[in-house]
């Protein structure tokens, strides 16, 4: 017993054998077999979403949930390397103070109230379709203005070109908003 | 997977190490944050040290990675890769795996082992929170995680390099700093930078490697500028054990010299760190 | 955009992270690489290694510097004066590169005989009107070119409402390509006598003087700088906000600019400018904009002027003869038809009619007054964070509530989303929930990882981001968002047909959707922007092929080529076969990673040097030789180095096979501007709107004349100069640790613990002197606000000697607010809305503060205290 107690003790292992520590007799069934999280994961080729360096990103997902976030080491830009925020953007993805519910605040509410989705997309294109009506202006000296300044747009250099494109048609092209801008500036 | 996944294939039979280069780290913390969102780490907690831009101030049971911040003076006209003066310096500290492990040599129950790559590996499903690898570890790496009740360090990535890939934190590192390879490889590495770095004039660089000590040597390699206490590195490290080696005769003598070689050994580890910021 | 636009004809930056490896020096200025883009670093890095000089120019001693060679101490705020010394050194050393200059500038171009300079001038240029605050461009023109414009229209470039990002900047006031040269560069009216003039006063002492940068670290980094430029060496310059966040930003940017131009660096490897771009795809949002003042590619948006009356009218004024914008007609028929499809006709001017027109200045800041005006209705903010982000931050959360509604998408609950509930206003008293009316959506918004799209990162480069996993709840992407908010509001548009919603009825807006979730396919956008053509849905392969004739459609002509075919989405290729990372992604314009490259040869098509080769003329490939070599050719490909222009001509065949600034009229890298820019044709030195010194330069000047101040009871601002009550220079910056206004790092536990409370950055002289202790609490302010912060006494904070007298510099992360794992004060609350002439940016890199220790009250109380010190200074 003692005995077998003993030769579990690194140290009595590494003088009676004189070698620099255990050997693989030691390791669990676990070490043994151990393998990384990622092992079987599909991979998605993505971008970073922080600063604009555009480091590129391998995202390791299994059954519809997110794994492991990490660099690309075939992009020519970063090497498969990400600074302290890009090597953050799992937990970017699934920390708990990610929202998953529309939250609303009614006019001099004092806390907030959560609401369905598709409810809250009706009742914000009644909003915009509202203002928008109430402010449009066709034209002024006889000439076409076709706008409105009541409604504005803010954001965009975190958003993907795609995303910025259908904000620029619809609010500018479709609905003559011109208070739109981001924080991109020079 | 076909796709390659890192920039370092691990072989197989081969001892690996890191080689953290202090003269190209940036200071960014990329290498803590990758370890943490690799190993699932929690915060350490959130205050404000004050000690320069390190607010995380060692490794612990949950920093597998610390980024260590030394402070001078900066002079106008020198900036930090200038070789007559050291304004702000940071180097990455890991466990150092060393070639004798005093926290190996003290585990009772056998969580400690050492792997195929080389590396120090705790077994968490082992550990039984005794705590002795603390006491043990002369650079004061091993630490307890109070509320799970085991210890924890630095896994060396074990789980990502069965499968070929090198560690979380050299991955990320943006400026390799942290380099991962073949050992001797990384011996190499270390001796040409070094030369590099004394051929344009930086006298103080030094690599470090306690081979002369009953380390007997690491798989993590340091390249710094300066003394080594200045990083937390013990000039002198010693395994507590080697007062032991002689006199293996009765356990109770033991567990005293042990204790005590420990003690000394953690204390010594524990005063290097005072060097913080210089203001 | 316009600092580079109009020196070199595109906003964009002009080189690729990579290249920076093969820089002999890197300057970086207004920009904390390390801290900010790490991962791009490690190309300085490599330079660094490979033996190129690092320099840092920057008030703090920062990551950055820790990494650099050199280290170059300047006082927040006078970055022109430093550019303007190096530009200066330059000339008077002879170190500008004179084969490139002569050929591939405006150098020898002669200007009007009216131009007068601000050394005539005292600080102004010619065209002055003290009373409108404003220039007229016209004596800044080339002399023999014809003024553009109607005489009761404001020029090109200079309306009022202007935003600084259209294509109208950089000389359309001028049929620019019509000028007389003196290859000898002596007459006194050329512009290299103009611009020697003109930096005559940027000497080492003056930048000694104003900078407070020790006059021998000055000459060392203009020999180190300037040395390594020429025909086997090249230096680039990279930059950030640190430039841009000033009343001075775009010409600053301009200086550099003029430098690179006169050292030879611009469209050759290791050379160029590199601006550092913050956000994921901040280039990208204003390549596809949303912004007021363009349409995407940089086509100006229509303003409620003569000029915009009809198409061709519109076309006229933005439209030149030779070069790139030749084609400014086949631009913007295209996008037009891309949103108006077959309802865009030629009898109805393909809808032109039906846009919108700038009737004011609808930027940010612009609009943000209005609403605290009351004179706004609904806000949508996706993505953005202004309650802690934007200036003057009581201003900015206070004026929300004069809103009817608002909608905030996000990935968290931000600041912004809940300035009603429990906003530092709330906890002070002004603002009661109870008594605002503002009607608040916050609607959960999908990651990256979560959708599919692309991004255009700070180098030109599309990339893009293949989905994972479906993004968790109710949240959804922004392509989402617009889609099914379109579709809803098409509905409605439909019921009321008419004059009014003609627009709305004519967009095109059918897009494919996948999944449960009905998500639009953002490649059928992707395939939108590229464009086609109209008739056989054909791909357009390069906006060589577009028309204006109605027959091409394009959402974007510069990206036009990026989805080549419908099986090619160019962004998501993954096969980089070059250093300069062709085979992944794509870059705008035909995936040129090195804008203006021909200039990286000789005038006769040979390489510069064999070390600086980049493309070349090759007389024996394609049929009548090409440019052929490592890049894709920023130039007409088949064009022979000797060709002469044809004046006949329009567009690149104006041009001749040596000018290699296509974007440009006259083909070359501009010196001097002719319009465009409402601060005038050259950079110049101004203080800060708030400052400590006097303009050392123009004593009579003190401020840049036209930035707007924007200064008002909620909005006021410090005696400039020499206010007793404000005695320090503010500074606001990032750390590597946070991102921007907090809202994806704040929260985050592995970020959040890495730099968990606000702090400042003071030196050890200035603590001792406030009686402010390390790690303690220390109590900042300004005309707008206060805040507590720990304060980090440092050595890298150090203060300088400017005119004889030593200025302190206080330094502020601004990445706090009141949400997350972390909170702090919000440090933009310090900072005056203001606007920067050229593009309305605000001045939050250089200010005036005060500093006393121990920690602000809080509660109500603070409302007491703010008042008091409010009361104080007013």
């Amino acid at each position: 017993m003692i005995k077998e107690l003993l030769s579990k003790w690194p140290v009595y292992q590494q003088i009676k054998n004189r070698s620099n520590g255990n050997g693989s007799e030691s390791w669990s069934e676990r070490t043994r077999t151990l393998q990384p999280k990622t092992a079987g994961a599909d991979v998605a080729r993505s971008i970073c979403p922080y600063c604009a360096v555009g480091c590129g990103q391998m995202i390791y997902h299994k059954e519809g949930k997110l794994i492991s976030i990490e660099g690309d080491p075939h992009s020519p830009i970063s090497r498969g390397h990400l600074c302290p925020k890009g090597a953050n953007t799992f937990q970017l993805h699934t920390a708990p103070n990610r929202l998953e519910k529309v939250k609303y605040r009614k006019p001099y509410g004092t806390d907030w109230e959560e609401l369905p989705l598709e409810q809250a997309m009706d009742m914000i294109a009644d909003r915009l379709w509202e203002s928008r009506d109430n402010s449009f202006v066709e034209s002024k000296e006889g000439r076409a203005v076709m706008n409105t300044t009541k409604v504005a747009h803010l954001g965009g250099a975190t958003l993907d070109n795609e995303e910025n494109y259908l904000i620029k048609k619809l609010f500018s092209g479709g609905l003559g908003l011109v208070c739109v801008s981001n924080q991109a500036r020079i | 997977m076909s796709e390659k996944m890192g920039n370092f294939e691990v072989q197989p039979g081969k001892k690996t190490a890191f080689f953290t280069d202090s003269t190209t780290c940036i200071g960014c913390k990329a290498c803590e944050v990758a370890c943490k969102e690799w190993n699932g780490l929690e915060a350490d907690g959130y205050n404000f040290s004050g000690f320069s831009y390190d607010n995380t101030v060692g490794l612990g049971a949950s920093t597998w990675r610390h980024v260590k911040f030394v402070e001078d003076t900066p002079i106008p006209g020198l900036g930090g890769n200038s070789p007559d003066h050291n304004s702000w310096e940071f180097s990455s500290d890991v466990c150092k795996h060393c070639e004798v492990a005093g926290c190996l040599e003290a585990c009772p129950t056998g969580a400690l082992v050492r792997t195929e790559f080389g590396g120090v590996f705790l077994q968490p499903d082992i550990c039984n929170g005794c705590a002795y690898c603390v006491i043990s570890c002369p650079f004061g790496v091993v630490q307890k995680n109070e509320e799970d009740g085991r210890a924890f360090k630095c896994t060396f990535c074990t789980d990502r390099q069965k499968v070929g890939l090198e560690p979380a934190c050299a991955k990320a590192c943006p400026t390799q700093s942290i380099q991962f390879g073949v050992l001797e490889t990384m011996e190499e590495k270390a001796a040409d930078r070094l030369a590099v770095l004394q051929d344009r004039g930086m006298a103080d660089a030094q690599i470090y490697n306690p081979t002369h000590t009953s380390v007997k040597g690491i798989h993590a390699l340091f390249l710094i500028r300066g003394e080594p206490e200045t990083y937390n590195l013990p000039p002198n490290p010693e395994v507590p054990t080697i007062y032991l080696r002689d006199g293996w005769k009765s356990a109770a003598r033991d567990g005293f010299l042990l204790l005590a070689g420990v003690a000394a050994a953690f204390m010594a580890a524990r005063s290097g760190r005072k060097d913080g910021i210089h203001v | 955009m316009p600092g580079l636009g109009t020196t070199v004809g595109r906003g964009g930056a002009t080189t690729a992270l990579t290249s920076l490896a093969d820089s002999d020096a890197i300057m970086i200025m207004g920009s904390s690489m390390a801290e900010q883009h790490p991962v791009g670093f490690q190309w300085v890095m490599e330079a660094r290694e490979r033996g190129g000089k690092v320099i840092h120019v920057d008030p703090r001693f920062t990551r950055t510097s820790a990494s650099a060679d050199i280290w170059a101490p300047v006082r927040a705020g006078t970055d022109i004066l430093f550019l303007g010394g190096l530009i200066h050194y330059a000339i008077e050393h002879d170190k500008w590169f004179k084969d490139y200059v002569l050929t591939y500038t405006n150098a020898s171009t002669i200007l009007r005989e009216d131009y007068r300079d601000t050394e005539d001038l005292d600080g102004l240029f010619s065209g002055w009107d003290a009373e409108k605050k404003e220039y007229s461009p016209d004596t800044w023109l080339y002399e023999g070119s014809e003024k553009k414009r109607h005489p009761s229209q404001p020029a090109p470039g200079h309306h009022p409402a202007d935003g600084g990002h259209g294509k109208d900047r950089g000389g359309e006031a001028g049929n620019t390509h019509q000028y007389t040269t003196d290859p000898t560069l002596q007459n006194p009216r050329c512009v290299f006598q103009v611009l020697k003039r003109h930096f005559s006063r940027y000497t080492p002492e003056m930048v000694e003087q104003g900078c407070g940068m020790p006059k021998h670290v000055f000459l060392e980094v203009a020999e180190a700088f300037t040395s390594a430029s020429g025909p086997d060496k090249t230096a680039a310059i990279c930059y950030a906000v640190g430039w841009t966040h000033h009343s001075t930003g775009v010409q600053i940017i301009r200086s550099a600019a003029i430098l690179q131009l006169l050292l030879g660096n611009m469209g050759r490897p290791g050379g160029g400018i590199l601006a550092l771009r913050g956000h994921a795809s901040i280039q990208g949002s204003t390549d596809i904009p949303t912004l007021y003042d363009i349409l995407p590619g940089y086509l100006a948006m229509p303003f409620f002027e003569d000029d915009s009356t009809s198409l061709s009218k519109y076309i006229d004024k933005h439209s030149d003869k030779a070069g790139v914008w030749a084609h400014f007609d086949a631009y913007i028929i295209s996008l037009l038809k891309s949103w108006y499809g077959d309802a865009a006709t030629a009898e109805n001017e393909w809808g032109f009619q039906w846009m919108p027109r700038v009737t004011g200045d609808h930027s940010e800041l612009g609009y943000w007054l209005d609403m605290a005006d009351g004179k706004m209705e609904g806000l949508f903010v996706m993505g953005q964070n202004p309650a802690v982000g934007a200036p003057n931050g009581r201003l900015q959360r206070s004026a929300m509530q004069n809103l009817k509604w608002m909608v905030v998408r996000d990935m968290v609950e931000t600041e912004t989303a809940s300035f009603w509930l429990d906003s530092p206003e709330v906890k002070r008293g002004e603002l009661v929930p109870e008594t605002i009316a503002t009607e608040v959506f916050l609607m959960p918004a999908a990651g990256q990882a979560e959708k599919n799209g692309s991004f255009t990162n700070t180098q030109r480069l599309v990339q893009w981001h293949n989905k994972a996993v479906d993004p968790p709840g109710d949240s959804r992407s922004e392509t989402w968002f617009m889609y099914h908010l379109g579709r809803r509001i098409k509905e409605k548009a439909a019921r009321e047909p008419g004059p009014k919603n003609i627009a709305i009825n004519n967009l095109t807006w059918s897009y494919p959707t996948e999944g449960a979730i009905a998500e639009p396919v953002a490649e059928a956008i992707l395939a939108e922007i590229n464009g086609c053509h109209w008739d056989t849905k054909m791909h357009i392969k390069t906006y060589d092929e577009l028309k204006p004739d109605g027959s091409t459609a394009c959402g974007c002509w510069i990206y036009a080529g990026l989805m080549p075919a419908p099986d090619k989405n160019l962004p998501n290729t993954r096969e980089s076969h070059d250093s300069l990372g062709h085979g992944w992604g794509f870059a705008w314009p035909k995936d040129t990673r090195i804008l203006y490259n021909r200039a990286s040869a000789k005038p006769d098509g040979t390489p510069w040097s064999e070390r600086k080769k980049l493309i070349w003329w090759d007389p024996a490939a394609g049929e009548k030789g090409k440019w052929v070599g490592e890049d894709v050719s920023d130039f007409k490909p088949d064009m022979p180095p000797d060709y002469k222009g044809d004046p006949n001509k329009r567009g690149l065949e104006a041009l001749s096979g040596d000018q290699p600034f296509t974007l440009h009229p006259d083909g070359r890298g501009w010196l001097f501007v002719t319009s465009g820019l409402k601060d005038g044709p050259l950079p110049t030195h101004f203080e800060p709107l708030e400052s400590l010194v006097h303009n050392p330069v123009y004593p009579s000047e003190q401020t840049n004349p036209p930035a707007h101040k924007k200064e008002r009871p909620d909005n006021p601002y410090a005696k400039s100069p020499d206010d007793p009550r404000f005695p320090y220079v503010l500074t606001t910056y990032r750390l590597t640790e946070h991102h921007t206004a907090g809202g994806m790092s704040r929260g985050l536990s592995h970020l959040a613990e890495l730099q968990p409370e606000l702090f400042t950055e003071i030196s050890p002289e200035l603590a001792a002197m406030c009686g402010v202790k390390h790690g303690e609490w220390v109590t900042i302010y300004s005309p707008r606000g206060l805040l507590s912060a720990k304060a980090l006494v440092t050595g890298r904070m150090a203060p300088l000697k400017v005119n004889g007298k030593m200025v302190h510099q206080v330094g502020l992360p601004y990445h706090w607010g009141w949400k997350g794992i972390t909170t702090g004060d919000v440090v933009n609350d310090l900072l005056a809305i203001s606007e920067s002439p050229n593009v309305r940016i605000m001045e939050s890199k250089a200010l005036v503060c005060n500093l006393i220790p121990g920690r602000r009250k809080q509660g109500p109380a603070a409302l007491k205290e703010l008042n008091k010190l409010l009361k104080e200074r007013t």
